[in-house]
């Protein structure tokens, strides 16, 4: 195996808290709560470790990491360290006093989601009254702060036939870039999995919607789209190969090789209260389990295409077929791509309702005796 | 509407970095690279070669007369190269007029 390089990205998951409901949430099922999140010196440790080991960009992501009140002071400090700062927010509690505090702190983008460009069905999908209103008042300040901006929209089945609507209006918020971002099925996505896998009829439109709008708009709004794994005949490089470029840092201090990581079973991630990010990443048995190609079962390890998809999305074979090493099903020439070719039919049936992401009983009843 | 119009990289049009866009050398993989939103590049040494003449006050001509000059090969490989590039920094909003 070649040697390994030092990771592009980190991305600091801040909070599991979050003022939306989104039933595609890529938050695991058993959410953190607040007593449970690292404090501010952690943090900034991580970040400090973080750019001595190389990493170049940081994505302060959650849930909402708004809800954290040292945002601005963990910014600051990537900033300093020489990390590239980039906010992935929901936009709902962003006011002008807040965002130039991270201006000034040496943000330098932000990415703001979008459930729909219909008003009632993007506060419906995201489990919130008023949502989307605010995310359109988020936008205008981010652009008057002279940051550029991104939109990210989470396509499938009930927004999907309104994505011209939705390159519309990222191009009318001055967004730079729009991210077109097919669901991911596993964790909450994948119980919902009924009411967002879209049909084959809507997807082929809204590739031709894309490259439509990309030729119109080319210079003004760069679109990112690619083809949903569903629909696709060979699986994506997830995360860019295992252990290859990113590193996800969760609530709890958990160093994972990708956030939806923790699914897989058998895996001991260490955290950042146990070892150095550099010792994690080069040197923890989580991360080697599946870097590189030695790990990799037939039709993968023959396969010319190993070191371009590096076997596909693991949590998604796991999720599927029950084993992580398995191909993922993505690939045509996968064992069990049968499952995917089944799981398309569900879009032809009537849409169940969400499954909102929610605390779990358990952990709500915790978050009550604290407050009491 | 707040939608700008597409910048076409011309002879003389004189670029600068986008804002949000930094262009350094990075000590630990000793290397140049470009970081912008969500977008980080690796330029190869070429590349490297026509960013660091990207200063803002050369025109792109004065940025392919000075690489015809130090390569002494003809300007119509040389322009047809650095004009693509340009271009697609153009439109990735890494550069701009």
């Amino acid at each position: 195996m070649s040697a390994v390089d030092p990771p592009l990205a980190v991305l600091a998951e801040l909070t599991h808290r979050c003022p939306l409901r989104c039933p595609y949430c890529s938050n695991p099922l058993e959410l953190s709560r607040a007593s449970a999140e690292l404090d501010t010196a952690s943090w900034k440790r991580v970040l400090g470790e973080a750019a001595a080991l190389g990493v170049l960009q940081v994505h302060f992501s959650g849930g909402e990491p708004l809800a954290r009140r040292d945002l601005t002071e963990l910014v600051r400090h990537a900033t300093e360290a020489g990390l590239y700062g980039n906010l992935i927010t929901s936009g709902i509690h962003l006011d002008s006093g807040r965002l130039n505090e991270l201006v000034e702190a040496g943000l330098e983008h932000v990415q703001l989601s979008f459930q729909d460009a219909d008003i009632a069905s993007g506060d419906r999908i995201a489990g919130l009254a008023g949502s989307q209103e605010a995310k359109r008042r988020a936008a205008r300040l981010v652009r008057e702060a002279g940051l550029p901006l991104t939109v990210n929209a989470v396509v499938h089945r009930q927004n999907l036939d309104r994505l011209d609507e939705i390159i519309g209006m990222a191009a009318a918020l001055g967004a730079d870039r729009l991210e077109v971002a097919h669901v991911q099925y596993y964790g909450w996505a994948l119980r919902n999995r009924a009411a967002l896998l879209p049909t084959r009829g809507q997807l082929d439109a809204a590739t031709a919607t894309v490259e439509d709008a990309r030729a119109r708009l080319a210079g003004v709004l760069v679109i990112d789209y690619v083809v949903p794994d569903y629909y696709a005949h060979r699986p994506k490089a997830c995360m860019g190969g295992w252990g290859r470029r990113f590193l996800n840092v969760t609530p709890a201090g958990k160093v994972l090789p990708c956030h939806a990581a923790e699914t897989l079973p058998g895996l001991d991630f260490p955290t950042v209260a146990e070892a150095g990010l550099s010792d994690i990443w080069y040197r923890s048995a989580a991360f080697e389990r599946f870097r590189g190609t030695e790990w990799m079962p037939e039709p993968c390890r023959s396969c010319d295409r190993r070191e371009i998809d590096w076997g596909g999305c693991r949590c998604q074979a796991y999720a599927l077929t029950g084993d992580a090493e398995r191909t993922d099903p993505a690939c045509a020439l996968a064992p069990d791509h049968g499952l995917l070719v089944e799981a398309r039919q569900d879009a032809n049936e009537a849409a169940p309702d969400f499954i909102y992401r929610q605390h779990s009983a358990a952990s709500h009843r915790r978050s009550a005796e604290l407050i009491s | 509407m707040t939608e700008e119009a597409r910048v076409s990289v011309e002879g003389g049009a004189v670029l600068r970095f986008a804002p949000h866009a930094k262009f350094r050398f990075d000590e630990v993989r000793q290397a140049w690279i470009v970081l912008a939103p969500e977008r980080l590049l690796l330029p190869d040494e070429q590349a490297v070669e026509i960013l660091q003449l990207i200063d803002g006050e050369r025109a792109v001509d004065g940025v392919i007369d000075e690489l015809v000059r130090r390569y002494e090969a003809p300007r119509e490989m040389i322009a047809g190269d650095v004009v693509k590039m340009l271009q697609d920094l153009v439109d990735k909003k890494v550069l701009r007029r």
